[in-house]
C-alpha cells in the first residue's frame, strides 16, 4: 500500500533522513520506533507532504505520492495525527470533526462516520459545542484522533498517541489503536512507548539518526534487536 | 457635546474603521503578512467609481457593485501573480511584494489617469441629512452602519456554518493541519483575498464619498487606520479587529471635541499617545488569541 525507498529529506539541520526505506501492507499496523531526534515524526511529515524529501522514491497504492502538497496527499487517503495533536482551539468540536470530513463530501458518509466516532469516542458527543482549546489533553488526544478518521482513512498514521497522557489515558490509546487495527484500518504508528507499542503492532521498524537500523515483527524484534541498547546507547553517547 | 449626532457619527466612523480592519486582519490571520498593499484596492475602487460614472450612464448603485467587484477582483489577481509565487519563499518576500504592488499600483494611477484628484460623481442620498431627535444627520452615515452591519452578519455566517468559513478560522489557528485534512491552501487563500477585496471596495466607496474625488495616493490613509486599528484590537482576532475600529473611531472623535482648537492639528499625535499607552498594558492588542504563532511555509 505505501512504499518508501531511499528516502532522503530535511527539518531544518537537526533530524534528516538519510536513505530510509518502509512499506506498509494493506490491513497492517506497523510502528516506527527509535529515540527522539531518530527521523520518526521527519517521516511521518515527507509521507503527509508537510517536509519535501529530496531523493528516493515514494508509492501510496501504485502512484507516486513524492513532491505532493498536504492537501493533495491527504484526498488520497493519508491522514495525519500530528505529534502534539493540533487540535483547531478555537473552533467547536463539531467544527474540528467537520474539517475533518473535508475530503469527504457525502453525507451518509459522514453522518456514519460521525456515529462511529461518537461510538468510540463518547465523550466527544457530550462535548460537541465546546471549542477544541478547552478540552483536557486526552479528551483533544481523542479528538484528534476522532478528526482523522471522520475522512475514512486509508491509511492512518499517528505521531506519539500516548505523549503526555496519564497512564490509564496511555492504556485506552493502546486499546483504541487495537480496535481500530481490527476494525481493518492500515495504521503506521510512531511510539517511544517500546513495549507496550510491541504488544499490538504486526510489524516494526527501528530507527536511529535518520536511518532504518533493524525491523522485523515484535518477536523477531525482540530476539534479535538490541532494542534497549539503541535507546542506552544515545544516552551513553549524551552523557560524554 | 457629546450628543446624539456626535454617538451617531462616532458609530459611523467606527462600522467603516472596523470593515477596513476586516480586510487587513483576515489575511494577516492566515498568511501572517500585512498587506501593504491594502489601501490600493480603495483606490482601485475609487478609480472605477470615476470612470464609470464619467463614461457610463450607469446607476450610482450598479457603479458601487462594480466598484467593489473591481477591488476584489484586484485583491485576487494581485494575490495570484504577485504573493503566490513568493508564499514558500519567506514571509520578509511577501512583505516586500506587498510593497512593490502598492508601488506598482499607485504609479500605474499616475501613469495612466493623473497625479492629480478626479471628482466622483455621489449621488443625491450621500449630500442629504435626515433629522433623527431633533439633530439632523447625514444619511451617509446611517448607510455606513447599516452597511457594516449587513457585512458583519454576512461574514458571521460564512465563518460559522459553511464548510469553507470553518476552514478559514481553522487555518487562522494551524494552517499546516488545516492542508494536512485536505483543504487546499490556494482556496483558503483566495478566499481571505477576495473577503479582503470585498472590505477594501465598501469601504473605498464611502471612503471617497466623503472628499468626492480619488488620488493616486487615496490608499495610504486608510491603510494607516486599518492597521492602527488592527494593533490595537489584536492582530490575531477578526472581532479584535472590529473593536480596534470602533475604538480607534472613539478615540478620534472624542480627540476632536475635547482638545482645544489650538491641538486640533496633533490630533494624530495625541491618537498615538493612546496607542502606545494601549500597547504598554496589552502588547497582543486588546483581544489576545488563543492560539499560537504559526505560519504557512
Amino acid at each position: 500500500m505505501l512504499e518508501l525507498n531511499d528516502i532522503h529529506a530535511r527539518y531544518g539541520a537537526i533530524t534528516a533522513l538519510r536513505g530510509i526505506s518502509i512499506a506498509v501492507s494493506q490491513g497492517e499496523l506497523v510502528a516506527l520506533l527509535g529515540v527522539n531526534g531518530a527521523g520518526k515524526s521527519t517521516t511521518l511529515a515527507t509521507i503527509a507532504g508537510v517536509l519535501r524529501a529530496w531523493q528516493g522514491s515514494m508509492l501510496f497504492e501504485g502512484r507516486s505520492i513524492l513532491g505532493k502538497s498536504p492537501e493533495q496527499v491527504a484526498r488520497l487517503g493519508i491522514s495525519l495525527v500530528p505529534e502534539g495533536r493540533d487540535i483547531f482551539p478555537s473552533l467547536t468540536v463539531e467544527e474540528n470533526l467537520r474539517l475533518g470530513a473535508f475530503t469527504r463530501r457525502e453525507k451518509s458518509e459522514y453522518r456514519r462516520n460521525l456515529n462511529e466516532v461518537y461510538e468510540l469516542f463518547p465523550v466527544l458527543e457530550e462535548r460537541l459545542q465546546q471549542p477544541g482549546g478547552t478540552l483536557s489533553g486526552g479528551e483533544q488526544q481523542q479528538l484528534a484522533i476522532a478528526r482523522a478518521l471522520m475522512s475514512s482513512p486509508r491509511l492512518l498514521m499517528l505521531d506519539e498517541p500516548s505523549l503526555g497522557l496519564a497512564p490509564a489515558l496511555v492504556d485506552q490509546i493502546f486499546e483504541l489503536i487495537a480496535r481500530l487495527h481490527q476494525r481493518g484500518v492500515t495504521i503506521l504508528l510512531v511510539e517511544q512507548n517500546v513495549n507496550r507499542t510491541l504488544e499490538i503492532v504486526n510489524r516494526a521498524y527501528l530507527m536511529n539518526t535518520g536511518l532504518i537500523v533493524n525491523q522485523g515483527t515484535p518477536q523477531q524484534l525482540r530476539a534479535h534487536a538490541d532494542i534497549e541498547g539503541i535507546y542506552m546507547g544515545v544516552r551513553r553517547q549524551a552523557s560524554t | 457635546m457629546i450628543n446624539l449626532e456626535f454617538i451617531i457619527n462616532t458609530i459611523s466612523l467606527g462600522s467603516l474603521y472596523a470593515m477596513l480592519a476586516l480586510g487587513l486582519v483576515i489575511i494577516y490571520g492566515i498568511l501572517r503578512l500585512v498587506n501593504f498593499a491594502y489601501g490600493e484596492l480603495i483606490m482601485v475602487g475609487g478609480y472605477t467609481m470615476f470612470l464609470l460614472s464619467g463614461a457610463t450612464p450607469l446607476p450610482w448603485l450598479v457603479i458601487s457593485v462594480l466598484a467593489v467587484g473591481a477591488a476584489m477582483f484586484t485583491s485576487l489577481f494581485t494575490e495570484l501573480v504577485a504573493f503566490r509565487p513568493v508564499r514558500e519563499k519567506s514571509l520578509t518576500a511577501m512583505l516586500i511584494t506587498s510593497f512593490a504592488v502598492s508601488t506598482l499600483l499607485q504609479n500605474g494611477a499616475l501613469l495612466i489617469i493623473s497625479p492629480r484628484a478626479r471628482a466622483v460623481t455621489l449621488p443625491q442620498i450621500f449630500q442629504t441629512s435626515v433629522m433623527i431627535a431633533g439633530t439632523s444627520v447625514p444619511w451617509r452615515n446611517i448607510l455606513i452602519i447599516l452597511t457594516c452591519i449587513v457585512m458583519l452578519t454576512l461574514l458571521t455566517l460564512l465563518l460559522r456554518y459553511t464548510v469553507l468559513g470553518i476552514a478559514l478560522r481553522a487555518a487562522a489557528d494551524n494552517f499546516t493541519m488545516t492542508r494536512i485534512l485536505g483543504v487546499p491552501a490556494n482556496t483558503v487563500i483566495s478566499t481571505a483575498f477576495a473577503i479582503s477585496g470585498i472590505m477594501a471596495g465598501i469601504v473605498s466607496i464611502f471612503w471617497i464619498g466623503r472628499s468626492g474625488s480619488v488620488t493616486p495616493t487615496i490608499g495610504a490613509p486608510p491603510l494607516l487606520v486599518a492597521f492602527v486599528a488592527t494593533v490595537i484590537g489584536g492582530m490575531r482576532s477578526l472581532t479584535g479587529a472590529v473593536v480596534g475600529g470602533f475604538v480607534y473611531a472613539i478615540l478620534i472623535s472624542l480627540l476632536g471635541v475635547l482638545l482645544p482648537p489650538g491641538l486640533m492639528e496633533f490630533r494624530e499625535a495625541f491618537m498615538f499617545v493612546f496607542v502606545i499607552i494601549i500597547l504598554l498594558f496589552r502588547p497582543e492588542g486588546l483581544i489576545r488569541s488563543k492560539t499560537s504563532v504559526e505560519r504557512v511555509g
